[in-house]
């Protein structure tokens, strides 16, 4: 049985649902009881009860793409900044497809501190000591090079790709390369510079506005606007 | 023990004019400090609590993390112009080190460290004025602080205080009834899960009375609970405001 309605506003502690339902989220069973552990909205999916955390850090899931940042070269692979709470390791073995000799070639040849990279989560297990393993032996995958990043909170990632993508095939009108982060930075390389900056304030505008109906409409004409004062 | 400046309770109105089982008024804002992760202001009447909330983040240095849950630090602290009197050194106290112990140990109950290995979570707590209840303010203020962080909770834990003066168990203490009052009892409670994380108790209490503050004391916390909550949603609905207003 659900005890709730869409759209509405949880707490900690708040009954979401029987637990005889299906629920998703952040939620903890407690006597029978689904009962939230954030603030957080409620959406319907189907018949599951989807509670959305209106804020929080980066939980790495297996299978995420992620934006990240190399922040030490190690002896056998790099340290990764994804803005988790726990640091990211993307081993030699998973970052390159032939095979590299260690003692006569440095690791910061092919990637150093400080470079930007899009990267799969191949594994997260919490008991290790880097718990969470990345990828770029997969597509769309790799360093780097040019455009921008913005960073919005990780909870509004699924808000800027829509449903079955509609807001991120919204937001590609405009003609740019977009790669969204699960952990909430996004990846934008446009031809014209002017774009970029448009681009990264309709991003920005999405996260402060992701609770709000009507958003993907109010989207679409902000771009509208934008292409017909360009020509 | 002292006499106090004033009656403390006659003809059961207490020296500030509330009835015994009433509290001073509450104000609670969240989200008031744009650096931290979370943020809350709670005054009980002058009391005035701010805590901030940083992480979960990565431990430094590594080797006090713990690899199978997150560790939470806790901070008390009064602002040297909080009190009354004369100025209170800037230095934490032996009193405010304890007090950071206990506010930490209310709140592990409901935050769910598990869900955070190796890493931490910073909770600082600043008395900006103090007059009674302060530990019971920052609890509030601290568990909302890591509701708005985003810090998965299994509730909120909401304190008040309860006290024995003049023979009568009243709500929510003020400076004057901490300091002249016979008993004092601070509690934090967890409204949805109907438990208590904190439970002190000062001065000589008989049976029926510590019972009667105890209910006192859930009495007050659902009530602080209840503003606690629309704080919360206030945060969130001013932006859908903004929008519809336009």
């Amino acid at each position: 049985m659900h005890l709730v309605v869409p759209r509405q506003l949880v707490f900690p502690g708040d009954v979401v649902a029987t637990a005889e339902s299906r629920v998703e989220g952040p939620v903890y069973l407690d006597n029978g009881k689904y009962r939230s552990l954030v603030v957080g909205l409620v959406e319907f999916r189907e018949d599951v009860v989807v509670i959305v955390p209106l804020e929080g850090t980066y939980r790495p899931k297996k299978g995420d793409l992620v934006v990240g940042y190399v922040t030490d070269v190690l002896a056998t692979g790099w340290e990764v900044d994804v803005r988790s709470f726990m640091p990211a390791y993307l081993p030699v073995s998973e970052a390159l497809h032939k095979h590299v000799d260690l003692e006569t070639t440095p690791l910061t040849t092919f990637l150093n501190i400080g470079d930007v990279i899009v990267a799969k989560v191949k594994d997260v297990d919490l008991t290790d000591e880097y718990p969470i393993i990345l990828t770029l032996k997969e597509e769309k995958v790799g360093k780097v090079e040019r455009g921008t990043v913005i960073e919005i909170s990780p909870v509004k990632v699924p808000r800027v790709i829509g449903k079955k993508g509609s807001m991120l095939n919204t937001l590609m009108e405009l003609g740019c390369d977009i790669i969204v982060g699960q952990n909430g930075r996004i990846w934008i390389r446009c031809r014209d510079v002017k774009d970029e900056v448009f681009l990264a304030s309709l991003v920005k505008k999405i996260e402060a506005e992701s609770h709000v109906m009507g958003l993907t409409d109010r989207i679409k004409t902000e771009i509208e606007k934008w292409k017909t004062g360009k020509t | 023990m002292k006499k106090p400046p004033v009656p403390l309770f006659q003809n059961g109105v207490r020296a500030d004019g509330r009835a015994p089982d009433q509290m001073r008024e509450v104000n609670i804002t969240v989200g008031i400090v744009s650096n931290a992760d979370g943020s809350a202001m709670v005054s009980y009447g002058a009391t005035t609590a701010v805590a901030a909330v940083y992480g979960p983040r990565e431990m430094h240095p590594r080797h006090l993390s713990l690899p199978d849950r997150g560790v939470m630090r806790v901070r008390y602290h009064m602002a040297p112009f909080s009190t009354k009197d004369e100025r209170k050194s800037p230095t934490p106290t032996r009193r405010e080190i304890e007090i950071s112990k206990i506010l930490r140990e209310a709140l592990e109950p409901a935050v769910v460290l598990e869900q955070y290995p190796r890493s931490r979570i910073d909770v600082f707590i600043e008395i900006l004025q103090a007059d009674g209840s302060t530990r019971v303010a920052s609890l509030t203020a601290a568990s909302l602080a890591l509701a708005d962080a985003g810090v998965y909770m299994r509730d909120l834990v909401i304190g008040v205080s309860v006290g024995l003066v003049d023979g009568a168990v009243v709500l929510d203490l003020n400076g004057l009834e901490d300091q002249y009052g016979e008993g004092d009892l601070p509690v934090g409670y967890m409204p949805n899960l109907k438990r208590f994380t904190l439970l002190q108790l000062d001065g000589a209490w008989t049976r029926d009375k510590f019972l009667e503050a105890l209910n006192l004391a859930i009495k007050g916390a659902e009530f602080v609970y209840q503003k606690a909550r629309d704080a919360l949603k206030s945060k969130y609905m001013t932006i859908a405001e903004d929008i519809y207003g336009r």
